[in-house]
């Protein structure tokens, strides 16, 4: 039952391939640390632009996580426990945005959400409302990319969980919203909170999808990333810098979370 | 649709002051361009060009290896201050063909750039959805109108960040027009401002006149006086490490020659 938190001496044939995984995902960034011209990063960083941006991205990136969680846990539930007809095709679909390249994406919102889109047009014809360009585009453009992120790792969670908990609970007369509540819930929150963290981590990151949506103005939708690219064109000393800060940030938000939430339900699952 | 297509040739010439040039035109010209030494030009050649030169140097790529058969011809296209960059980085190009002169100065001053010429200008035009929905118009009296007259209300209008030559030639238009505070997007290329007019999602973006031709029916543009302020003039350069200098040469040449220069006023460039 209880695994060992020692864990066991590693198998070399496991060690060396990890090792190059290491190097091949460390190295990068540590090619970033040692370009950062750290003499002027004080002025560099103090700028209101980079500010505002950063704080654009931590935001629309939380709020296009509340909206994956709201949506995608259900919807993970739907695809791992129910037995509705056609879930195969209803998990080809919903994870189409995972292999779409994230520009398509932002075209095909627009073709939905934008100002002579299917939904938006009546939008703007019934209540003058426009989407793009918006805050509200950007938080719309990360949850179309990041949500599936999400609801996979729900799903899996919720297929790795032992059903007899919840069968134990329903014999117990609980109702299927108790259970789901009570007892599914509880189990597979260490997969909804791991989904959630990358659900963020994707939407902090996201260009694509959000640089065609909701466009690049300082203030209302230039996030950190597209702030990135457009300081490269120029100066590619800034944008290394730049670059810098969005690791830091959310390096340390995901350590923050990793202590407060996964820290706690090292317990085994099954 | 005839007479909104008129409006925009009648518009187009005024800007440039050129007589009519057409496709058909650059399709007749130059059977051959003058190809001394075509024993010498073989191998690869990687030409890196500005984004709006793809249809042109894609043109004059096919022109140059039916020329020389042993030639293959390679672009990288994509926003001139990435292919700038590049460059510096150690990518190896053997010309460089940038959209405005800064760019091309970056790469000069990293003594990779040999003898940077400048072959094409490209002013700035207003393009519009091609059902123009807030109705912009030329006012009355002819002549070529300042920024302002057209663009006389509020519209969401789209232009390139500062940061890329398109951007920077936006910039200074607005400045002149006293609109600096107008856009409501700054897009990463000059493509993406043309994509977000012809899906309609803005009332008007900053394109330049090549963009204007490529798009063709899609969209309508204006001419405007504040234009002759921010003309980008594009040069190109043989590259100081290039790995066939002797075909860089022919291209460059080829860009230059009469030849050259025809197919660029056929897509919408004006001459140097």
């Amino acid at each position: 039952m209880t695994r060992p938190r020692e864990g066991t001496a590693i198998p070399a044939p496991l060690l060396i391939p990890a090792a190059i995984g290491v190097a091949f995902l460390v190295l990068p960034v540590v090619g970033l640390l040692v370009r950062t011209p750290r003499a002027d990063l004080g002025p560099l960083l103090a700028a209101p632009a980079v500010g505002e941006a950063l704080r654009l991205s931590v935001v629309s990136a939380s709020l296009a996580t509340l909206l994956s969680l709201l949506m995608g846990v259900p919807l993970a539930w739907v695809l791992a426990r129910s037995r509705i007809r056609g879930r195969a095709l209803l998990r080809a679909l919903v994870t189409v945005p995972l292999v779409l390249p994230p520009v398509v994406g932002g075209v095909a919102l627009f073709l939905v959400l934008g100002r002579q889109g299917l939904i938006g047009r009546w939008l703007f014809e019934q209540f003058d409302v426009t989407i793009p360009f918006t805050t509200a585009a950007v938080v719309i453009a990360e949850t179309f990319v990041a949500m599936p992120f999400l609801v996979i790792s729900v799903e899996g969670a919720l297929r790795a969980a032992d059903a007899r908990f919840e069968d134990a609970a329903a014999t117990l007369g609980a109702g299927r919203w108790t259970t789901f509540r009570r007892v599914t819930l509880p189990l597979v929150a260490p997969g909804i909170a791991a989904g959630a963290v990358l659900c963020w981590a994707r939407a902090l990151g996201e260009f694509g999808a959000t640089i065609t949506f909701a466009g690049n103005y300082p203030g209302t939708t230039q996030t950190m990333p597209l702030a990135v690219y457009l300081a490269l064109q120029d100066d590619p000393e800034a944008a290394i810098a730049l670059s810098l800060v969005l690791l830091v940030v959310s390096l340390a938000t995901l350590l923050l979370l990793r202590d407060r939430w996964l820290g706690r339900t090292t317990a085994p699952v099954a | 649709m005839t007479a909104r297509v008129a409006v925009l040739a009648a518009l187009l010439l005024a800007l440039t002051g050129c007589s009519g040039s057409s496709a058909a035109d650059s399709d007749a010209a130059s059977p051959s361009s003058a190809a001394q030494n075509s024993d010498e030009i073989a191998g690869t050649l990687t030409v890196f060009g500005a984004a709006s030169l793809t249809d042109v140097f894609t043109e004059l790529g096919d022109q140059l290896m039916a020329d020389h058969p042993g030639l293959d011809v390679q672009f990288n296209f994509a926003g001139s201050s990435a292919l700038a960059t590049q460059i510096t980085q150690g990518a190896p190009a053997d010309v460089f063909a940038s959209a405005d002169e800064v760019q091309m100065a970056k790469v000069a001053d990293a003594d990779l750039a040999e003898n940077p010429e400048v072959f094409a200008t490209n002013p700035l035009m207003l393009a519009v959805p091609v059902d123009n929905p807030l109705g912009i118009h030329l006012p009355e009296g002819g002549g070529i109108p300042s920024f302002a007259e057209i663009l006389d209300h509020d519209v969401t209008m789209a232009v390139c960040a500062p940061e890329v030559p398109c951007g920077a030639a936006a910039a200074k238009v607005l400045d002149a027009a006293g609109m600096s505070a107008y856009p409501d997007t700054y897009e990463d290329d000059v493509r993406a401002v043309l994509t977000k007019v012809e899906l309609g999602e803005v009332d008007a973006g900053l394109v330049y006149v090549s963009d204007v031709h490529a798009a063709g029916d899609e969209i309508l543009a204006f001419g405007f006086s504040e234009s002759s302020q921010a003309i980008n003039r594009y040069p190109i350069s043989v590259l100081a490490d290039s790995p066939n200098p002797a075909a860089a040469r022919a291209f460059v040449d080829l860009v230059l020659s009469d030849d050259g220069q025809q197919i660029l006023r056929g897509a919408g460039f004006l001459e140097p």
